[in-house]
């Protein structure tokens, strides 16, 4: 059996292509998400093109179901506020929408993440005199501490990927077991990190990401290299399903617009 | 009431030296008019508070007009970093800028509680990040349940500066589309002023419209175009290109001066 694929799709995936599909697919099911600008947003809208068209955008800016035809450049984009089901303030996002815990996932990015999946977009360097000033914490500490569940989106590399966060902006599972209770949040916390190499998942137990899952043409050796500290790899991690090619061609279909 | 003015003696009856600035609008919205406005008056030593800094303080700390920032995003929205406040803090450039950060759901609430005349607010926040040691919140208990939260202090600016699509001859505003924290921001603030789209003789209901009373704001300055390049929902459109062409101007102090004295500071910029 030949499966029809377009020109366009036919060409072979990139890496990044790959990572936003694998986060389009956690998607499926899902009631809400919050997100960001940038990959995360292009994974949000092609859910809604492929596996889940009800599926809630929630952006920082206070635009409450929005349906954007184009990437937007900024969370505030005009497209996102005409397009919405509701607006709101930012007192009232953060206090009546993501404090409560209404947002089933929230997709982060960071400048660092540790084996705990702890998040820095703070400093590179020291707090007082840094080497780099990032752009700082925007509202991920308290989406991290309660959405459902979060899933982390960065680039999988030793200077991404480290031993120890130059500042934690925002708490994932904190030193480990327990962490998340004691501070009192009640959203489960990061649950995957999907980066250009594969899938990390928090062990149950000890709460420290393994390596679960490969995207195709990637080797466990090259992921462990890519991280800053001794890399736990899963009993035969999965190896991602290349994107199909409806997948793909709606992907290029929505960068192009 | 608030006075129907021009941008110009807005500005110039409103904001002092060494005041502190509020100048809102999440990404929809900032009053870029009006930042211009104060520097051309040569306003400086501010204290400069807003969630999101944007271009518009990059701009406004670039020249050195801030003394002081108080934020909780410092990024060229989907574009990168802000050239001109990373080298303020990174390298005193062009005088070292104290800092004070929050996170958006801590600077929300210091806006609410400023409004509310409230000394501070309660959140779920902070705990378990290094910014409970570098910036202003307390742990409090709380005394029905006993539940650990952290008490953010309120923000009350000597001045708030926001854009609006439209106001009435009475000074009364209106705006749509992302809200972003505007209201609490001119509530919060002892003196306000409000830059408009344009002056109508009656506002029309919009849905999502937020409506703020002329009695309750200072000023009202009719600006057409004051919020470019974020934009103004229904009337000007955000130009994303001028958002890319900062992150590559401003990498450079030099281009980034010149730039600044032949578009927004110079004296036949002003008069136009």
């Amino acid at each position: 059996m030949t499966v029809q694929q377009s020109p366009a799709a036919s060409a072979e995936a990139t890496a990044g292509e790959i990572q936003t599909v694998v986060a389009a697919r956690r998607l499926r099911g899902v009631g809400s998400v919050f997100i960001g600008v940038g990959r995360p947003s292009t994974a949000a809208i092609l859910a809604r093109m492929v596996h889940n068209p009800d599926l809630v955008l929630v952006y920082e800016s206070g635009t409450i179901g929005a349906k954007p035809y184009h990437i937007p450049l900024s969370i505030g984009d005009g497209e996102l506020a005409e397009t919405a089901d509701s607006i709101v303030s930012v007192p009232e996002m953060f206090n009546y929408w993501i404090g409560p815990g209404r947002i089933d996932v929230a997709f982060l990015g960071a400048a660092q993440v540790d084996r705990h999946a702890n998040l820095n977009s703070t400093v590179i360097g020291d707090y007082n005199h840094p080497k780099t000033r990032l752009p700082g914490a925007g509202g991920a500490p308290e989406i991290a501490a309660s959405c459902g569940e979060v899933i982390v989106i960065a680039p999988h590399t030793q200077r991404t990927f480290v031993e120890r966060l130059h500042f934690c902006t925002t708490v994932g599972h904190g030193d480990g077991p327990g962490a998340r209770e004691r501070l009192g949040f009640r959203g489960a916390g990061p649950t995957a990190v999907i980066t250009d190499l594969g899938v990390l998942e928090p062990d149950p137990e000890s709460k420290e990401l393994v390596l679960v899952q490969l995207h195709p043409g990637v080797d466990v050796g090259q992921v462990r290299e890519a991280t800053g500290w001794d890399l736990r790899v899963g009993e035969a991690p999965a190896v991602t399903e290349p994107p199909t090619g409806e997948e793909l061609e709606a992907l290029r279909e929505l960068v192009s617009r | 009431m608030a006075e129907l003015t021009t941008l110009r003696e807005g500005v110039g009856a409103l904001i002092r030296e060494g005041d502190s600035v509020a100048l809102e609008g999440f990404t929809h919205l900032i009053p870029f008019a009006a930042g211009h406005e104060i520097l051309r008056h040569g306003r400086r030593e501010l204290e400069l508070i807003r969630m999101t800094p944007d271009l518009l303080y990059d701009q406004m700390i670039g020249v050195g007009a801030a003394r002081r920032l108080v934020f909780s995003y410092g990024g060229n929205p989907g574009v990168g970093g802000l050239h001109r406040f990373r080298d303020a803090i990174e390298n005193g450039w062009p005088h070292p800028l104290e800092i004070e950060e929050h996170s958006h759901a801590g600077m929300a609430n210091r806006f609410a509680a400023g409004a509310a005349r409230m000394p501070c607010a309660l959140m779920r926040g902070y705990l378990g990040t290094d910014l409970m040691a570098h910036t202003r919140v307390e742990r409090v208990t709380c005394p029905f349940t006993g539940e650990e939260l952290v008490a953010v202090p309120a923000l009350n600016p000597d001045v708030a500066v926001i854009h609006a699509q439209e106001a009435d001859r009475l000074g009364n505003v209106q705006l749509w589309g992302i809200p972003g924290v505007q209201k609490e921001a001119v509530l919060a603030a002892e003196r306000s002023l409000v830059t408009v789209e344009r002056i109508v003789d009656e506002l029309e209901p919009k849905p999502g419209g937020v409506v703020i009373p002329g009695w309750a704001i200072d000023a009202v300055a009719e600006a057409p175009g004051g919020s470019r390049p974020s934009y103004s929902l229904g009337i000007t459109d955000r130009d994303n290109d001028f958002y890319r062409f900062w992150d590559k101007l401003s990498r450079d102090r030099d281009a980034f001066t010149d730039w600044m004295n032949e578009n927004i500071l110079g004296e036949e910029v002003a008069a136009r």
